[in-house]
């Protein structure tokens, strides 16, 4: 059982709290509830795989900030054989929804760097959650260099309502750290893989995404703007945001679509969090892939190539082949 | 002829949205568009933009013929092909920006004015595809890049083609300091969101207009999101003056010698 479930949920909640009450008794009657509980299980497995195969994208958006959903320091946990996290931008401070440092797979050592949105009340206070200040962003960079310097790849875990829209952010320079971060990623003489574990919010995103493959967990989302945020700009009149979610197209299907995202990760019926150690091995495994090739590249090219993807984004969608 | 005849001519007063006074309109266009009492800088028109900068205001435009595609088939209250219509009606521009190539006391530069009043000077894949060509096309010509920034930020009705506009324009602007030209970067009222958070702060110079708003996010939704009343003069150019975020502000009447100086003392060599 999961601890949160989702207003579209339901079903699968009243089948499981069923499932888990007769898992409860069984022992004290032994012949009784065997059958019973094959059944739920099957009827279980059945709702999640109706349900999860027809999201809607705001559905989809939902499932992208679950609460129980596996966030970065999940995957690094998972994924990697060390990690020794590094902290602080050497100018401000340190900012905690951001984590990263230097870690190794197997016998890849690379950086990682990835935006934590923390799970209790005070963990998500202290990470903001998830949503980066200047100093974040700086930090990043700092990894980024660090990792060029070395000539290291890079993982990045994407994973943020947005960037911080607050007094001191604006201060320090909010639109000055991201736009040094995206036009520094682009010339970064390393391999950079990027995965959208959660919510890519937009510009805040992006400060961590300006690598060579994009790849989405199949429930993750990624949007210029909050479906909430839009509905409110565009609408006006109370719509509800899920109008706004399906005009964005803003799931992992639409953005491969749109020459955005290179490949889709599959979660379980469910989502992510209900089976977390097989999605990092999902992840793990399409990381190494990818990197294994960016790593046949040569270095000087690889920025280039990662310019020039960005630079035709959307072409043939403006001027589709004839 | 007055510089504001073209975009408002019925109208002989306005209102300054700094101090609030109603002032004739010929002593705020023959000040360049400034406010007589507070110097409060009125928004510019492109062509007024070009009329102040350029040698007699001459831009050989290029890549007019850019336009946009509705690539989401994006609906509201209303299309979005709508919409263009309509910014295009009532600004008789074809886009958000305007590109091209003009001299600044008899110096070739590259130069781009962004027109706020074009769906708030957002950022969809046209504006993204000029202001990169902008970039290559200087490169190529081996020339400056003058950018004047007005903008609200991306364009949602283009969703994340949007935003990609930030890392597509950020790849033109790093190939193009490869030649070794500078860009100017000029944040004019207002400059935000993935505008701001992409070319227009990647300038070699960074200069602003005095006043200008200048952030990434929106005091509204600042606001909305910590709840206090926001200080007077937040992200108004002279408060990132202040926290070190651009290098100067520079008033209309000064603006053409300073960036001739500027681009001036970037490109020479001692012989």
């Amino acid at each position: 059982m999961t601890l949160h479930y989702l207003p579209f949920e339901s079903d699968i909640e009243e089948t499981e709290r069923k499932l888990h009450d007769l898992e409860l008794a069984a022992p004290g009657y032994p012949n009784a509830p065997a059958k019973d509980i094959q059944h739920l299980r099957e009827r279980l497995q059945r709702q999640l795989r109706d349900v999860y195969e027809n999201l809607t994208p705001w559905q989809k958006t939902l499932v992208a900030r679950h609460p129980d959903r596996p966030q970065a320091q999940d995957y690094v946990a998972e994924i990697c054989d060390e990690f020794v996290e590094m902290h602080g931008d050497r100018l401000f401070g340190d900012d905690f929804s951001i984590v990263g440092g230097l870690a190794r797979i197997g016998d890849q050592p690379l950086v990682v760097v990835g935006q934590q949105k923390g799970r209790t009340t005070k963990e998500k206070t202290q990470r903001n959650f998830g949503m980066p200040q200047p100093e974040g962003y700086r930090k990043a960079l700092r990894l980024f260099r660090i990792a060029e310097r070395f000539r290291k790849p890079i993982l990045t875990l994407v994973d943020t309502p947005g960037a911080y829209p607050g007094v001191g952010a604006e201060e320090r320079g909010q639109a000055e750290a991201i736009a040094r971060n995206i036009l520094e990623m682009l010339a970064l003489k390393v391999p950079i893989v990027t995965v959208v574990i959660g919510e890519g919010g937009s510009g805040g995103a992006l400060a961590l995404a300006a690598g060579d493959r994009l790849l989405m967990m199949e429930h993750a989302v990624y949007s210029v703007i909050s479906p909430e945020a839009c509905v409110a700009i565009l609408w006006k009149d109370g719509e509800s945001p899920d109008r706004a979610a399906s005009e964005l197209k803003l799931t992992a299907g639409d953005l491969q679509r749109l020459g955005v995202a290179d490949e889709i990760l599959p979660e379980p019926p469910g989502g992510a969090h209900r089976d977390p150690a097989a999605v990092a091995r999902t992840v793990k495994e399409a990381v190494l892939r990818h990197l294994s090739a960016l790593r046949e590249r040569p270095f000087e090219a690889l920025a280039r190539e990662r310019q020039d993807r960005f630079r035709r984004v959307g072409d043939t969608l403006v001027n589709p082949p004839s | 002829m007055g510089l504001f005849e073209k975009s408002i001519p019925q109208e002989l007063w306005v209102k300054c949205e700094g101090c609030h006074e109603v002032i004739f309109k010929k002593e705020v266009d023959r000040g360049m568009g400034v406010c007589p009492k507070c110097q409060y800088h009125f928004r510019l028109t492109v062509t007024e933009r070009l009329q102040m900068v350029l040698d007699d205001g001459a831009l050989v435009e290029w890549d007019a013929t850019i336009g946009t595609t509705d690539i989401l088939g994006f609906r509201d209250t209303t299309t979005y092909p709508d919409r263009i219509e309509q910014a295009q009606k009532k600004t008789g521009l074809t886009e958000a920006v305007v590109t091209g190539e003009g001299r600044i006391m008899n110096r070739a530069v590259a130069v781009g004015v962004m027109d706020f009043r074009f769906m708030g000077g957002s950022m969809g894949y046209a504006v993204g595809e000029r202001i990169s060509r902008l970039f290559d096309r200087a490169r190529e010509r081996d020339c400056p890049v003058v950018l004047f920034s007005a903008s609200g930020g991306a364009r949602m009705q283009e969703g994340i083609i949007s935003l990609m506009q930030m890392a597509k324009t950020s790849a033109a602007v790093s190939r193009f300091r490869e030649v070794g030209k500078p860009f100017v970067s000029v944040l004019t009222d207002p400059t935000a969101g993935g505008v701001a958070a992409s070319f227009a702060f990647q300038g070699d110079v960074i200069m602003a207009e005095p006043r200008a708003l200048i952030g990434f996010a929106g005091p509204r939704v600042i606001e909305q999101t910590i709840k206090v009343r926001l200080p007077n003069g937040f992200q108004r150019a002279e408060f990132l003056l202040e926290h070190g975020m651009i290098d100067l502000i520079v008033a209309r009447p000064n603006l053409k010698t300073t960036l001739d100086t500027l681009l001036r003392l970037l490109s020479h060599t001692p012989s």
